[in-house]
C-alpha cells in the first residue's frame, strides 16, 4: 500500500520536473520571468524644468499576484510625469543603467526627427552605460506621453508628459489627474511574441465553444471556421496574461482620487499599453470630451469613449451627489479592467461594474458593409442575429459558387503585394469614423465617436490636398504577420512612404484585417477627415482603423526627416506593420 | 504616493468662451459664408503645390493661419462657439474621390535614403537599422511540438506512439523536422522515421515543404519527400505528402485533424491518417493502392497551452494487399487501442 502511494508521487513528481525542464530549456534566462534590479515604485513622480534627467534601470513589478521583470524610468513605474510649458526648450540627459538598449520616443511632440527617439531610423539605441542628450523646443501644449521604441516599453519604459499652454485652455477646472493606463504581464515580450506566432489565438480564452452562449448561429459558426477566422479575435492578448494598470497600479491597488463634491475634474486619460484598448467609463457622470492626443476639440458630452493604444483624451467631469465613483478602464475584450476610484473622503468606494459581456465580429468587421458609404445607416445590431450563410448575394463578383470570397485580391490596387501574409481583403471597407468601437455600438448610452470630434481652433493648413495616397493594413492572423500593402518593413526599408516638404497630402488608410489597428505617424499632426468642417477637422497623432473599414486623414508633411509611421500594437509593429515616412528634401539645419 | 499624480491647479482662469479667444483673429471670418464648396476652390493638379502656396516655416503656422487660403474654410464662429451638438458641420468635407490618387512629385524624392546617416553616422545608423528590421520583422521562432507522445493498450500489448514535429524560421521560411513512430515494449520499433524538410509558405494557409525522410524501423530506407502543410477550410490541420525511396518505391501520406472545443481548456480531436502507394513493396508489409488507414478520437485538457494530457482511441486498419500480408506474418489487420497521453510544446 505505502510503496504504491510513493510510486505515484514519484512518478507525478517526475512527470511534472520533466515538464518544467521541457518549458525552461526553450527560454532564456531572461524570459522565465526572474527579476533583477529593485521593485518598481508605482505611480509618477513630476519631472519639471528645462534639463532633466531620466535614468533607465531593469527592476521587478509586482502586481496583484503577478510578480516578475520589468524596466523602471527613475525608479517608478509609469516613469516621471514630464511636465513642461509651451514655449520652453528641453534638454533630457537619458542614462541607461539597464542591461539592454534604450530610448524615449516623445509621443505626440513636434520635435526635429533626429530627437524622435527611435533606434534604427533618427538614432541608434543607447547600449548600457550609455548616456543620449535630446535638445529641442516645446511648440504645442496638451497631454502626451513618452516610451522606449525598443523591446523595453511594454516592461514600463513609458510616462506621461504635459504641457502647459500659453494661451489658456478654453474651459476651466479646479482639479486635474493624469490616468495613465498600462497593461504588465510578468512575461517577457520576446516569449510574448513567440507565444503568438506559436499560436496566434494562445492568449485568448473567450474562444467559442461548443459550450459558449455567444449569440451566433450554427451557420455563422461554420461560416467563420470555413473563412479559417475567429469571431472573437478582439484582443490578442487579453486579462488572462494582463493586469490592466491605472498610473501603474493594478484593479485591487486601491488607486485613490480624492474630489471636493461639485469641483470639476480635468481628466487626462493616455492609454501607454502595449496591446490593449479600453472602454472608458465613469458610471454616473457624463463626460465632457475636451482634448483628443493633445488638441483641444469643441467639447463633446458622452458617457462612455473607447480609447486606442496611444491615444489621449481629456475629459471633465463634475462628480457630486455621491461619496465616491469608479474611474472604469474595461478592456476591449472584456477580459479585465483598471479602475480608480474617484473618492470624496479616504476609503469612499463606489461599486465597480461587473465585466461586460465580450463582443464577437460583424460583418462589417469583415469589410461587407453593402455600400460603401452607407455604414451610418447600418444597424449593427440588427447585423449579428443574421444568417451570414446567405450572405452571398449582393457581393458582387469574386464569388465561387456556393460561398463568398473573403480574398478577392482583384480589389486590390497594384500597390498591394498579397502574398501568404495576407489572410483577408476587405470586400466593401467603408468609413467607419462613426463607429464607437468593438463591442459599444450597443451600449445603452452615449459612446463617443470621431464623428463627434471638431477642432478647437481653426487647423493651421487649409490648402486642399493635392493628392490622394491609399495605404492597406494587411495581416495574416494565423501566421501573425503584419504589414502595410502587404509588405513587412524588411521589405520595404528602403521604400519608404515618400511626401515633399510642405505636401498636403489626403491619406486613406483601408483596414484588410478584422482587427481595430491604431495607427500613428511621428513627429506631426493629421486631420482625421470625419465629416467635420474641412477647417476644422480634428488633429490627432494615431488614429483607430476599424476593422475592415478605411479612415482617412489630411496631412500636412511640414517636418523634413524620416519618420516612423506604424501600428502601435507592440507585436503588429514587431512583426512587420512597420514603415518610415520621408520628408523631403532636407531643409539647412533639419534635425538640429 | 497615490497622491503623486493629483495636480490641483490654482487660480483657474475664467470661462473662455469659444468666441472670446480673440487672439486667433477668427472674428474676421465670422461674417464668412456657412457652406463652402470645397470642390470650386481647386487648388490645382497632382503636384502642382508650389513653394510659394508652402508656409516658410511649421512654427510659424499656428500663429499666421489666417492667410488667403482661409476664404474658402467657411465656417461659423457663433455655431461653433457652443458646439455641444456641432457633430455635423455646415461645411462639407472634401469628397475624397475629387482628390486624385498621384506619385509624390519629385522633390521628395531628393535628398539621403536615410536622413540620419548624415548626423549620426552612417556605420553606426546602418547596423543600428538592420537590427530594427530584423526585429521589426518577424525575428526566426524555434518550436517544437509532440502532438502525440502515447501509451496504447492492447490485449496485453502495451506500446507507444510518438509524433513530433518542430520548426525554426521567420514568417515564409523554415526549417521543418518531423519524427513519428510507434512500437510495443520489448520489441523493435515497427516503424520509425525522421524528416527534414525546408518549408516555405506558398499562401494565407499552405506551406509547401521538400526535403528528405529516413526511416528507422525495419529495412533501411531514405525518401526524398515534398508535401503541402497547413490549414484546410474548417479549420481542418492537414499535412499531406509524397515519397520516392531510394529503392524506387512511390508512397504518399495525408494526415488530418480538427479541434473541436468543448470548453476553453477541454478539447475532442478527431484525426485520421491514410497511407498510399504506388507498388506492392513486399519487403516492407506495403500493398499497392490504400495501405492502411487510422482514425483517431482523442480528448485533452490544457493544463497550459503548453502542455495537455489527452485520452482516447486509435484505430488502425491494414487494407487490401496490405492487409494480406499482415496476416500471413500472423499480424491482425484491424487494430483497436486505448490511449493515453500527452500533447506538448515549446
Amino acid at each position: 500500500m505505502m510503496s504504491e502511494i510513493d510510486r505515484r508521487k514519484f512518478l507525478t513528481a517526475g512527470a511534472a520536473s520533466m515538464g518544467t525542464l521541457g518549458l525552461m530549456q526553450a527560454m532564456p534566462a531572461w524570459a522565465t520571468g526572474h527579476a533583477n534590479g529593485t521593485l518598481a515604485r508605482r505611480g509618477s513622480d513630476v519631472l519639471a524644468g528645462e534639463h532633466l534627467t531620466m535614468t533607465v534601470a531593469d527592476a521587478a513589478f509586482r502586481t496583484g499576484k503577478r510578480y516578475g521583470p520589468a524596466v523602471t524610468v527613475n525608479g517608478t513605474l509609469p516613469g516621471p510625469l514630464v511636465r513642461l510649458k509651451e514655449g520652453q526648450n528641453l534638454v533630457v540627459d537619458l542614462v541607461n543603467h539597464s542591461s539592454g538598449g534604450t530610448s524615449v520616443h516623445w509621443h505626440g511632440l513636434l520635435v526635429p526627427f533626429l530627437m524622435d527617439g527611435v533606434p534604427g531610423v533618427t538614432m541608434a539605441a543607447v547600449k548600457p552605460g550609455e548616456t543620449f542628450r535630446y535638445e529641442f523646443p516645446i511648440r504645442q501644449s496638451g497631454t502626451y506621453w513618452w516610451h522606449a521604441h525598443t523591446l523595453q516599453e511594454p516592461m514600463g519604459h513609458y510616462g506621461p508628459i504635459v504641457i502647459d499652454p500659453l494661451e489658456p485652455d478654453p474651459f476651466t477646472w479646479d482639479r486635474e489627474y493624469v490616468l495613465m493606463l498600462s497593461d504588465w504581464s510578468p512575461m517577457h515580450p520576446m516569449t510574448v511574441m513567440k507565444k503568438l506566432r506559436t499560436q496566434a489565438d494562445y492568449f485568448n480564452y473567450h474562444r467559442t465553444t461548443a459550450t459558449d452562449d455567444y449569440a451566433l448561429s450554427g451557420a455563422e459558426r461554420r461560416m467563420w471556421a470555413k473563412m479559417r477566422m475567429s469571431p472573437t479575435d478582439i484582443a490578442d492578448i487579453g486579462g488572462w496574461t494582463y493586469t490592466y494598470l491605472i498610473n501603474g497600479h493594478g484593479p485591487d491597488d486601491g488607486l485613490e482620487l480624492p474630489f471636493t463634491p461639485g469641483e470639476r475634474l480635468r481628466l487626462r486619460i493616455i492609454n501607454g499599453s502595449a496591446m490593449t484598448f479600453f472602454n472608458i467609463r465613469v458610471p454616473g457622470l457624463p463626460m465632457t470630451v475636451v482634448a483628443a492626443d493633445g488638441q483641444n476639440v469643441n467639447p463633446v458630452e458622452t458617457d462612455e469613449f473607447q480609447i486606442g493604444v496611444a491615444e489621449t483624451y481629456d475629459v471633465l467631469i463634475t462628480p457630486q451627489n455621491a461619496d465616491a465613483f469608479a474611474f472604469v478602464a474595461e478592456s476591449i475584450d472584456r477580459s479585465g479592467m483598471g479602475v480608480a476610484m474617484l473618492a470624496s473622503r479616504p476609503g469612499a468606494r463606489a461599486s465597480v461594474p461587473a465585466l461586460r459581456k465580450p463582443p464577437v465580429l460583424t460583418m462589417a468587421d469583415m469589410g461587407m458593409a453593402m455600400n460603401a458609404g452607407a455604414m451610418a445607416g447600418m444597424d449593427h445590431g440588427a447585423m449579428d442575429g443574421m444568417d451570414m450563410s446567405g450572405m452571398d448575394m449582393g457581393t458582387g463578383k469574386g464569388n465561387t459558387g456556393s460561398g463568398m470570397n473573403m480574398r478577392d485580391t482583384a480589389r486590390l490596387p497594384a500597390s498591394v503585394k498579397a502574398g501568404p501574409g495576407m489572410d483577408m481583403v476587405a470586400m466593401h471597407p467603408a468609413d467607419r469614423m462613426d463607429f464607437p468601437g468593438l463591442g459599444l455600438d450597443q451600449a445603452g448610452h452615449r459612446v463617443l465617436t470621431y464623428k463627434q470630434l471638431t477642432a478647437a481652433r481653426t487647423n493651421p493648413d487649409l490648402r486642399r490636398p493635392s493628392r490622394l495616397k491609399e495605404i492597406h493594413l494587411t495581416g495574416n492572423m494565423e501566421r501573425y504577420m503584419w504589414s502595410f500593402d502587404g509588405q513587412k518593413f524588411d521589405a520595404v526599408t528602403d521604400k519608404p512612404i515618400r511626401f515633399a516638404f510642405n505636401e498636403r497630402v489626403r491619406v486613406r488608410l483601408v483596414n484588410d484585417t478584422m482587427m481595430v489597428h491604431p495607427i500613428h505617424l511621428h513627429g506631426h499632426f493629421f486631420e482625421l477627415v470625419n465629416g467635420a468642417p474641412s477647417d476644422r477637422q480634428p488633429r490627432k497623432h494615431t488614429v483607430n482603423v476599424q476593422p475592415g473599414g478605411s479612415a482617412t486623414f489630411d496631412l500636412t508633411a511640414d517636418t523634413p526627416g524620416d519618420w516612423p509611421f506604424h501600428c502601435h500594437l507592440f507585436y503588429h509593429m514587431h512583426q512587420g506593420m512597420f514603415q518610415i515616412v520621408t520628408v523631403r528634401p532636407l531643409q539647412e539645419g533639419a534635425g538640429q | 504616493m497615490r497622491y503623486l499624480l493629483a495636480l490641483p491647479l490654482l487660480a483657474a482662469s475664467p470661462a473662455f468662451a469659444q468666441d472670446q479667444m480673440d487672439h486667433a483673429g477668427h472674428h474676421q471670418h465670422t461674417s464668412a459664408p456657412t457652406s463652402a464648396d470645397p470642390s470650386g476652390s481647386s487648388t490645382g493638379t497632382p503636384g502642382s503645390v508650389s513653394s510659394g502656396d508652402a508656409m516658410e516655416s511649421p512654427e510659424a503656422m499656428d500663429h499666421s493661419m489666417m492667410n488667403g487660403s482661409m476664404d474658402h474654410s467657411g465656417m461659423d464662429h457663433m455655431q461653433m462657439g457652443h458646439g455641444m451638438g456641432m457633430t455635423h458641420g455646415s461645411a462639407a468635407p472634401m469628397p475624397a474621390g475629387d482628390i486624385p490618387q498621384a506619385p509624390p512629385p519629385a522633390e521628395a524624392f531628393s535628398g539621403p535614403d536615410f536622413a540620419a546617416d548624415q548626423f549620426v553616422g552612417a556605420d553606426v545608423m546602418a547596423a543600428s537599422r538592420m537590427h530594427v528590421v530584423r526585429e521589426a520583422s518577424g525575428m526566426p521562432v524555434f518550436w517544437l511540438m509532440a502532438d502525440r507522445a502515447e501509451f496504447h493498450a492492447h490485449e496485453g500489448k502495451d506500446g507507444y506512439t510518438w509524433d513530433v514535429q518542430g520548426s525554426y524560421g521567420g514568417h515564409i521560411d523554415k526549417l521543418w523536422f518531423k519524427s513519428e513512430g510507434e512500437g510495443n515494449f520489448g520489441e523493435k520499433p515497427e516503424r520509425a522515421e525522421v524528416q527534414a524538410l525546408w518549408s516555405h509558405a506558398i499562401g494565407p494557409w499552405w506551406d509547401l515543404q521538400a526535403g528528405v525522410r529516413q526511416d528507422l524501423a525495419g529495412p533501411s530506407r531514405a525518401h526524398a519527400a515534398i508535401g503541402v502543410q497547413g490549414l484546410a477550410p474548417y479549420l481542418f490541420e492537414m499535412d499531406a505528402a509524397a515519397f520516392i525511396s531510394n529503392k524506387g518505391d512511390v508512397t504518399a501520406r495525408v494526415e488530418g485533424e480538427l479541434d473541436q472545443r468543448i470548453t476553453q481548456r477541454l478539447i475532442l480531436q478527431p484525426r485520421a491518417e491514410i497511407n498510399l502507394a504506388a507498388q506492392d513493396i513486399p519487403e516492407l508489409g506495403i500493398g499497392s493502392g490504400v495501405d492502411r488507414i487510422e482514425a483517431g478520437l482523442r480528448l485533452r485538457y490544457e493544463i497550459r497551452r503548453e502542455f495537455a494530457p489527452y485520452m482516447g482511441i486509435a484505430q488502425e486498419w491494414k487494407v487490401g494487399t496490405s492487409a494480406d500480408y499482415a496476416r500471413a506474418s500472423g499480424e491482425e489487420a484491424s487494430v483497436t487501442n486505448f490511449v493515453v497521453g500527452v500533447r506538448f510544446w515549446f
